[in-house]
């Protein structure tokens, strides 16, 4: 549209919008367009990238590369369901340790149960421990954490052993050291968003549940967290990203095993984990088939961000 | 036009007479703040009390304090006495929750739950344990009783947030009269609604004088002389080292306040000449 033409009348008595600012409007708008629009574009290059490089093995291998064992450079047989189990039963690990404890942590964090002075630098160094490497996190867990569940292993295998996710004895490097580092690494994100999602939350909800007779926990749980839960699920989701993705510390951890086993005290492996190991020296089919294990893991993260999306959706309270 | 003084004759206890909440030389801080300076007053049971006064002269303080949701105010801490019937509420043993019971409040702004109409009047009877055989007439009888059911009654289901300001303040007055509290603290229930709302709601009130007692803060003169029969006027004055506090000036049936005010600054406050 053109700028309104002055008018004359004395009536006209707010003035039109100069035409600088209309294009300084516009070219924002244009630029910030750009921005998102690169970001998109930036995604959708890399799945393309990506599926061009897995191409031999899709070819190869179809569907079935998800549900068999082989990884097999040898005779070039490859399946990912190992990587693919462990990829997700990790990450389930580190998502059913870190949820209670991020979210219990941020309850404890946003209340004032604390004076703020002790509580301040208690929710930032919970925040300091995203920012540990994560190769750190994976010597520690070499030189700590696993002798640390060597007993805990253990017991589990003499009382569960009938059941399938403990029928291995704990040997050391494998799926448990490996979910409890990924507990650690991603519960700073899940306490953070979630705590900033608390905080948030106006006062006046607090007063109303409290007024009416409530105790804190009632408002806690039945005001608060329902009216933060899509903060709460998003951090998580968040959080359940980067433990699909963790590779360095889970390299270190889970001790590398291609062979499918369901307990999770055996060594295990992760797609990310074995892309890293493998791609320097992998050539021809393999690095098809480490490509497609790639784009396997993406399309995962994929469906966990599309599902808390939904998530969020439904339980959106405002 | 009071009525309800006829209702209290068949209630003769002794009991029935005393006061439901007096306050002895109550002075309310945040930090260092002196809020509100040396209030004793007694609140009558069955009766609705107006608190009036200028902005920030610590009427919804005061108020805050009978059902002691000023707790949730970190700074907040008071000298002196505050007495419901003979309870000491401040003292150690005193359960707040217990005391937000029996003592419910209407906020100055609409706050209702991020969850369905009829889940925020549900919450109240929920989370105080009441016996409730039907939840739905509950639910209808509060929505009615606040003058709200007409234009929701087709959407039980919908976020309270979705009202109108006007709905949500009624909603919440419904939420905090569900669980039946012996005292009803209202912050300027009726600051965002049209005058017939605000008509329905004076209805509701002076019907509740009949088991309640109610407490009102009100900027509007009227409302006061319509409903309340005890007015209390606070001002606030600056003190030695320029801070301002709030007091209670005058305080008594509301007819004498209006019509033979003792002081000057209520005399000028309640006639709208106030400076
Ligand atoms: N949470 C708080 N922290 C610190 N000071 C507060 C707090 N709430 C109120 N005050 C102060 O206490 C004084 C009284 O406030 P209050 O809200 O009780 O006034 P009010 O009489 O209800 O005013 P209004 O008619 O505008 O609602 C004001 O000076 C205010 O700044
Ligand atoms: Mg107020």
């Amino acid at each position: 549209m053109t700028a309104p033409a002055y008018n004359d009348s004395s009536q006209a008595a707010i003035p039109a919008r100069s035409g600088q600012s209309k294009w300084l409007d516009r070219g924002f708008r244009i630029v910030t367009q750009g921005f998102a629009l690169a970001v998109a574009a930036v995604l959708v290059i890399i799945g393309i990238q990506v599926t061009i490089n897995a191409w031999p093995a899709i070819r190869e291998f179809g569907l079935s590369f998800i549900y068999t064992s082989a990884w097999n450079p040898v005779e070039s047989v490859y399946g990912a369901l190992p990587m693919i189990y462990g990829t997700l039963v990790s990450s389930f690990i580190a998502l059913l340790l870190a949820f209670p404890l991020g979210v219990g942590t941020a309850i404890f964090l946003s209340e004032d149960f604390l004076p703020a002075k002790i509580r301040t630098p208690l929710a930032f160094m919970v925040e300091l421990l995203a920012a540990i490497p994560s190769v750190v996190y994976g010597l520690w867990g070499i030189y700590v954490l696993i002798p640390f569940l060597k007993p805990i292993g253990g017991w589990l295998h003499d009382t569960l052993g009938w059941f399938p996710l403990f029928r291995t004895d704990y040997i050391g490097p494998g799926m448990l050291p490996a979910g409890i580092i990924l507990t650690v690494m991603i519960l700073p994100v899940i306490t953070a968003i979630s705590r900033d999602s608390l905080t948030s939350l106006p006062p006046s909800l607090r007063q109303a549940s409290m007024g009416m007779g409530a105790t804190r926990w009632t408002t806690i749980f039945r005001v608060l967290i329902p009216a933060g839960i899509s903060g709460i699920i998003g951090g998580t989701m968040l959080a359940l990203g980067r433990a699909l993705g963790e590779t360095m510390a889970v390299t270190l951890l889970i001790g590398n095993s291609n062979n499918f086993n369901i307990s999770i005290l055996a060594p295990a492996n992760t797609i990310a984990s074995l892309m890293a190991n493998q791609f320097a020296e992998a050539s021809g089919l393999q690095v098809a088939a480490l490509m497609y294990a790639g784009l396997v893991l993406f399309l995962m993260t994929l469906i966990v961000n599309v599902l808390a999306e939904l998530i969020i959706r439904k339980l959106k309270p405002y | 036009m009071n009525s309800s003084h006829t209702a209290e004759s068949n209630a003769q206890d002794q009991k029935s007479k005393e006061p439901v909440f007096r306050t002895e030389d109550l002075n309310i801080y945040y930090g260092d703040f002196l809020a509100v300076r040396g209030v004793s007053m007694e609140i009558q049971p069955r009766k609705i009390t107006a608190f009036i006064g200028p902005s920030g002269c610590g009427k919804s303080t005061l108020l805050r304090c009978f059902n002691r949701l000023n707790d949730l105010i970190p700074s907040f801490h008071l000298k002196g006495k505050a007495y419901y019937h003979d309870q000491d509420l401040f003292a150690d043993d005193v359960d707040p929750v217990a005391v937000r019971r029996r003592i419910g409040m209407v906020f100055q702004q609409p706050n209702p739950f991020p969850k369905s109409i009829y889940n925020n009047i549900a919450y109240g009877a929920r989370v105080t344990g009441m016996q409730i055989d039907d939840m739905d007439e509950l639910v209808e009888k509060s929505l009615r009783q606040a003058a709200l059911w007409d234009e929701v009654k087709d959407k039980l289901g919908a976020n309270g947030l979705s009202l109108s300001g006007g709905q949500q303040q009624r909603l919440c007055i419904a939420r905090a009269i569900s669980t039946t509290p012996d005292v009803i603290l209202m912050d300027e229930p009726c600051s965002s609604l049209d005058p017939i709302s605000t008509l329905k709601v004076e209805d509701l009130l002076q019907e509740l004088t009949n088991d309640y007692t109610i407490v009102i803060v009100t900027h509007n003169m009227q409302q006061a002389t319509r409903v309340a029969d005890e007015t209390a006027f606070f001002n606030a004055e600056a003190s030695d080292d320029g801070k301002r506090y709030g007091f209670l000036v005058e305080y008594g049936p509301t007819e004498r306040i209006f019509s033979q005010p003792q002081e000057e600054s209520t005399q000028r406050y309640v006639s709208g000449r106030f400076g």
